[in-house]
């Protein structure tokens, strides 16, 4: 595996003005203002946060997996990232991340891709599609199933080979590791806390993560 | 056994857009006339456009490029079309698509007044016209396949446009597994380093196709993709 891009942030917890712990298949919703920071922590190692973000003012300018890795040339994101919308805007910089690297390219498990990759008798298992379109729902604003394209999962470890082979391996984070964010423009953040019990994404045993915001720090 | 008719052929012209609700039973043939095309395209299930092309492609295939044998997947875990055949060498479903200030950037400024139908095309914005055609908009535009484009990825993770295999005629042809609207065009991949405007013409044929039978390469490809092809069977009953 290559050298990972380790970086800690600044921010010291105890300043934070928001924290939430999002139980294992629990959906969550939350606007961040243009200049806070957003952290999400993986409690207990090895925990997909499957998240999508939109911009706070117009949802359908919304994250894209596919403008984020070819504005960096990498499908891996990391401290530097900047997290591109569709129609061009820059919603976030990833500006620490103890983790090392996150997936984009492996998409948010659902009841039905369920039934493709594993079997037809999976159906009823929870899935992240079903918290993300819960999450909208009730959010309300004219969301649905629509609104939901490509995400990222934080924390999750989907290599790409070069001869082109992708795999979901176990993750590469422990308990602690965090990636912080800082929100170039009013963004709508949604997490699904990912409840996947048939890969080792979350090493088959999904577990609480923790979000925190700062208001924008003094220069 | 001799080839079935083809029933409908078109040129798509460089830079243009063309979009169609392909008819399960039939399958479109895409072939890349003079070499070196670039085809961006989306897919959806028209009779609830909400299903529509998923990223669940890569990971049910566990694939990170696309070529004959693959299926493209919806969000419903059914499948929209497969690749039946491919002399290209592979597809691009990762690098996105162009948009109005790529193109002014890599390109630089044109307008319809001085170069009439020559002016430069994009693909975000041609997508989202033929969206609207459709009554769908900017929320149901998702990420595109690129069709005669490959990007070669590292094992850091990073990704470079592979300069084109694609020779004059080769081909890839998508059998419709469900009714599709397509939406296709062909302007360059937003990674082409020509730093000019040049895209290239594509040909496309429209023939009638046995439905796929239980040794169908695309059916075994992967064990994944036989109950893909048994929950589209089932959304037919």
């Amino acid at each position: 595996m290559s050298e990972m891009n380790i970086v800690a942030s600044k921010l010291d917890v105890s300043g934070a003005t928001y924290r939430c712990v999002i139980l294992a298949g629990e959906p969550w919703i939350r606007e961040i203002q243009k200049g806070q920071y957003f952290r999400i922590v993986d409690l207990e190692g090895n925990q997909a946060a499957d998240t999508l973000f939109y911009n706070a003012h117009d949802y359908s300018d919304r994250y894209s997996a596919q403008d984020t890795i070819r504005e960096q040339r990498n499908l891996y994101l990391t401290t530097g990232t900047r997290l591109m919308s569709s129609a061009g805007n820059i919603l976030l910089t990833i500006v620490a991340d103890t983790c090392g690297r996150h997936d984009t390219l492996g998409g948010a498990c659902a009841t039905e891709s369920n039934m493709v990759r594993y079997a037809i008798e999976k159906r009823h298992m929870h899935a992240c599609r079903q918290s993300f379109v819960k999450a909208v729902m009730e959010w309300g604003h004219g969301m649905s199933k629509r609104d939901l394209t490509s995400n990222i999962n934080f924390f999750m470890n989907v290599p790409v080979t070069p001869d082109g082979k992708l795999t979901f391996e176990d993750g590469v984070s422990e308990p602690g590791k965090y990636v912080e964010m800082h929100a170039e423009m009013d963004v709508l953040a949604v997490i699904s806390n990912c409840p996947q019990l048939n890969n080792p994404c979350n090493a088959y045993n999904p577990t609480p993560i923790e979000v925190l915001i700062w208001d924008r720090q003094g220069s | 056994m001799s080839e079935p008719m083809v029933r409908w052929e078109e040129m798509v012209q460089p830079g243009a857009t063309w979009s169609h609700v392909l008819k399960r039973g039939t399958a479109l043939r895409i072939t890349d006339v003079e070499g070196g095309a670039n085809v961006g395209a989306i897919f959806y299930n028209m009779e609830c456009p909400a299903e529509r092309y998923n990223i669940d492609t890569l990971k049910a295939q566990q694939v990170a490029h696309l070529s004959k044998g693959c299926v493209l997947y919806s969000d419903m875990g059914r499948i929209l079309c497969s690749i039946t055949e491919d002399t290209a060498g592979g597809h691009d479903p990762i690098g996105g698509c162009s948009n109005a200030a790529l193109v002014r950037q890599k390109y630089g400024e044109s307008r319809y007044q001085e170069l009439r139908n020559d002016y430069y095309k994009n693909t975000r914005d041609s997508f989202l016209i033929e969206l609207e055609k459709w009554g769908l908009g900017p929320r149901d535009l998702t990420p595109n396949v690129n069709f005669f484009s490959l990007l070669r990825v590292s094992g850091d993770g990073s990704i470079a446009y592979q300069p084109s295999t694609s020779g004059p005629g080769s081909f890839v042809e998508l059998r419709a597994e469900m009714n599709v609207l397509t939406i296709l065009n062909t302007c360059q991949h937003p990674l082409d380093p020509n730093p000019k405007y040049q895209p290239r013409p594509v040909h496309l044929a429209i023939r009638s196709v046995p439905a796929p039978r239980e040794d169908d390469p695309c059916r075994t490809f992967r064990r994944e993709n036989g109950r893909g092809f048994t929950l589209t069977e089932r959304y037919f009953l």
